[in-house]
């Protein structure tokens, strides 16, 4: 069999039923294989957006992502996206063509190092060297990328042996890597040793990240926190693993955060970190980050555990794994929950004080109002993919997810862009759900060609756009720590965006006024096939409350 | 405090932490898979998470499917905790020792060339003999002596050595191995 068949074959066999990509020289056979391959390819216009769709792919449906470039421009079009994926430890594989084999090393036509240039950004990569391979590496790859703490992983192959004959055969034994084997059970002695901490915390705090989402570990977690009267914040990454309806959720936490949630991280006396790990935009100022807190890190990934803040108790695994066995733990010890009364009374006392809010308008569409308005016409169930910046923020802090899965955004290296890909992917993987791509106009723009995959392929996502004329989040932080000095943070001229998506061939909207928002958002969602809708909102309000930059939780501003 | 059913608790102030530094020298042997591109995925990972490495010795081992990578790095600048476990989240990596100094003996190798005129030839052959190392070549205004022994052992024969006038001077960095049969 032809290896670039062989290729098709092993995707096949680990479950591929969606790619997304671009073709180009070097990866031609590739994609003379996949005309028989029944498999459906989605012809993204920019290999970086394949990326990023199957990214959403893989988040909105725990599957592994695939994505296709060729060699060169196209392989290393592609590297924001395994960068994305690697923060954000998304389970994605990326198969990119390469030059021939005799042309490898000499600078020849496309020829870009994708191997080299990725490293710092895979999982785990593979260059083929020896056709034979394709199969077991793609079955090796699946594996590292979907395991332990998901990841991307590449798999480069030059043109010439993708043309190569081959025997192929099935490779579906378990994969064993010697140097490869995640711990996912947790060691139980530490686990009852959290437990007991548990039981002796009079303040403690559960602090939840995108590992919960990863692990599928929602109803675990829920089971955790309701073994007690635990308050429970999660980062941007881990929105819905825990519902935003719960009496227990204080809100996210971070730089945008709640002052609930990091009032409670501020004053906490233990913190339990679940699939989290301690990022800058949570801390704030590290020497000042919680200084109150003693720490039960669980994790996969054993290096993130005291990297950033010194773990008291270091449990490596699954969060699926863990948490019961915690839950059971705890529940043993038949602890009396009244002693979280007074904790309880302070949390209850910061909600009150300082909710979240905004300045409402008849006049101009608040962006605030604009993420109620949308949870409003979406019932709240929607998958809701995000570009990066105020509008994200705004998304977390409003549309209260309930569960996870639903809210999917470039976390870790804040991507503009990200949005209208993602939602490609989430909608290729969830066709039943509403996925809806809140956008903003600064990152849309980057993106923007993608409407051309959505109408080619009949992929029917709900653009709205957040439109207030400026890059407001790094225009938000010129205002308020550049002495308002405003440095290329105007969009200027941006297109009109209605006539923009109907020269795609999608429907545009508008929304103006407050009074109609929700009407239109309604429209848009019931209308066939991909809509956008360019939502004018106030120019420069700001997201608050905000942790400035190096600043630390309880001098929040806002 | 680890056993089911104890019924005493954990208290938040008895939990501690261990110092991230260990203020001393490492040696990590790491053995790896002997693939291409190994040696960059490790020289990538120091530097992008600012891990300086002091020395780095790479050869086969007796599997040819296997290599041993050898580094020294300070202790006091770095977690070493953190480096071997970055080290660890690479699928190349089979195995990280971080050899016990009582425990191991770790050798490197240099080549000292030094300015020999005919009238201190004796003392630099009286240096090269207290060290136990040998001369390699001579030439009419040089000598080169192999130096083979402990770091500290080779940083003390340079320093002996470089008021003779030292012309160029090369090592391997450090190898190591456990003691006894382990």
């Amino acid at each position: 069999m032809r290896a670039a068949d062989a290729l098709m074959e092993s995707l096949k066999a680990e479950g591929v039923e969606h790619i997304f990509g671009i073709p180009g020289g070097a990866n031609l056979p590739t994609y003379d294989a996949l005309v028989d391959a029944d498999l459906d390819h989605i012809q993204v216009r920019h290999e970086q957006c394949g990326g990023h769709a199957a990214e959403g792919y893989a988040k909105a449906s725990g599957r592994v992502g695939v994505a296709f470039a060729t060699s060169g421009p196209g392989a290393t079009n592609l590297v924001t996206a395994i960068a994305d994926a690697v923060m954000d430890s998304v389970p994605t594989v990326f198969v990119t063509g390469q030059v021939r084999t005799e042309l490898i090393g000499t600078d020849g036509f496309q020829e870009a190092d994708i191997l080299g240039s990725t490293l710092p950004f895979v999982k785990h990569s593979f260059q083929v060297t020896d056709p034979r391979h394709i199969p077991e590496y793609i079955h090796e790859a699946f594996h590292v990328a979907s395991t332990g703490r998901p990841g991307p992983v590449l798999v480069d192959v030059p043109q010439d042996l993708s043309r190569a004959d081959i025997e192929y055969e099935p490779r579906t034994d378990p994969v064993d890597l010697a140097g490869y084997k995640p711990s996912t059970e947790g060691n139980i002695k530490q686990i009852r040793i959290a437990a007991k901490a548990l039981a002796n915390a009079s303040r403690p705090v559960f602090y939840t990240g995108g590992g919960v989402v990863n692990a599928n570990a929602s109803e675990e977690l829920r089971e955790l926190a309701n073994s007690d009267q635990f308050p429970v914040t999660s980062t941007v990454m881990g929105l819905g693993s825990f519902p935003a309806s719960h009496e227990r959720w204080l809100g996210m936490l971070g730089m945008h955060g709640t002052r609930a949630a990091n009032y409670a991280m501020d004053n906490a006396d233990l913190i339990v970190a679940i699939g989290a790990r301690f990022d800058d935009r949570i801390t704030g100022k590290l020497s000042e980050f919680a200084p109150r807190a003693k720490f039960i890190h669980i994790d996969i990934d054993p290096a993130e555990i005291s990297k950033n803040v010194p773990a008291h108790i270091p449990i490596v695994g699954d969060a699926k794994q863990v948490l019961p066995k915690l839950t059971r733990e705890y529940r043993a010890l038949q602890t009396d929950s009244g002693r979280l009364e007074a904790w309880w009374k302070q949390l209850r006392g910061w909600q009150q004080e300082y909710p979240l809010g905004y300045e409402a308008s008849d006049s101009e569409i608040k962006p605030q109002f604009m993420i109620e308005a949308m949870h409003r016409a979406t019932e709240g169930d929607a998958i809701i993919t995000s570009d990066v910046g105020q509008h994200q923020m705004w998304a977390a802090q409003y549309y209260g997810f309930d569960k996870p899965r639903r809210w999917i955004n470039s976390g870790g290296l804040g991507t503009m862009g990200f949005g209208l890909p993602s939602a490609i992917g989430a909608k290729v993987a969830c066709p039943d759900e509403q996925v809806v791509c809140l956008a903003g106009d600064g990152s849309l723009i980057m993106t923007c060609q993608e409407l051309a995959t959505c109408v080619h392929h009949g992929i029917p996502v709900k653009i709205f756009l957040m439109n207030n004329g400026y890059m407001g989040m790094v225009r938000q932080w010129q205002e308020l720590f550049w002495d308002r000095r405003y440095s290329a943070v105007e969009m200027g001229p941006s297109p009109d965006w209605v006539k923009l998506a109907e020269a795609f061939g999608a429907t545009g909207m508008r929304a103006e006024d407050p009074a109609d928002l929700e009407e239109t958002m309604r429209k848009a969602l019931e209308a066939e096939g991909p809509v956008l809708v360019d939502v004018r909102v106030s120019a420069e309000e700001n997201c608050f409350p905000m942790i400035p930059a190096g600043a630390a939780a309880r001098d929040m501003v806002g | 405090m680890g056993e089911p059913g104890t019924p005493e608790l954990v208290k938040l102030e008895d939990l501690s932490v261990p110092g991230a530094l260990t203020g001393r020298k490492h040696v990590l042997s790491i053995l790896v898979e002997n693939k291409p591109g190994v040696l960059a995925r490790i020289a990538g990972l120091f530097a992008r998470r600012g891990f300086n490495i002091d020395t780095l010795a790479v050869g086969p081992t007796d599997d040819p499917n296997i290599s041993r990578i050898t580094l020294t790095l300070d202790g006091a600048v770095h977690p070493i905790d953190q480096v071997t476990k970055q080290l660890h989240k690479l699928v190349n990596v089979l195995k990280i020792r971080d050899m016990e100094p009582e425990e191991t003996i770790a050798r490197e190798m240099a080549l000292f060339k030094v300015t020999a005129a005919v009238e201190n030839r004796a003392e630099i052959m009286q240096f090269a003999e207290i060290f136990r190392s040998k001369i390699v070549d001579v030439s009419r205004r040089t000598m080169t002596i192999e130096v083979t022994g402990s770091a500290e052992k080779v940083e003390a024969f340079e320093r002996m050595i470089r008021p003779h006038g030292l012309v160029e001077m090369v090592r391997t960095g450090e190898i190591a191995i456990a003691r006894g049969g382990d």
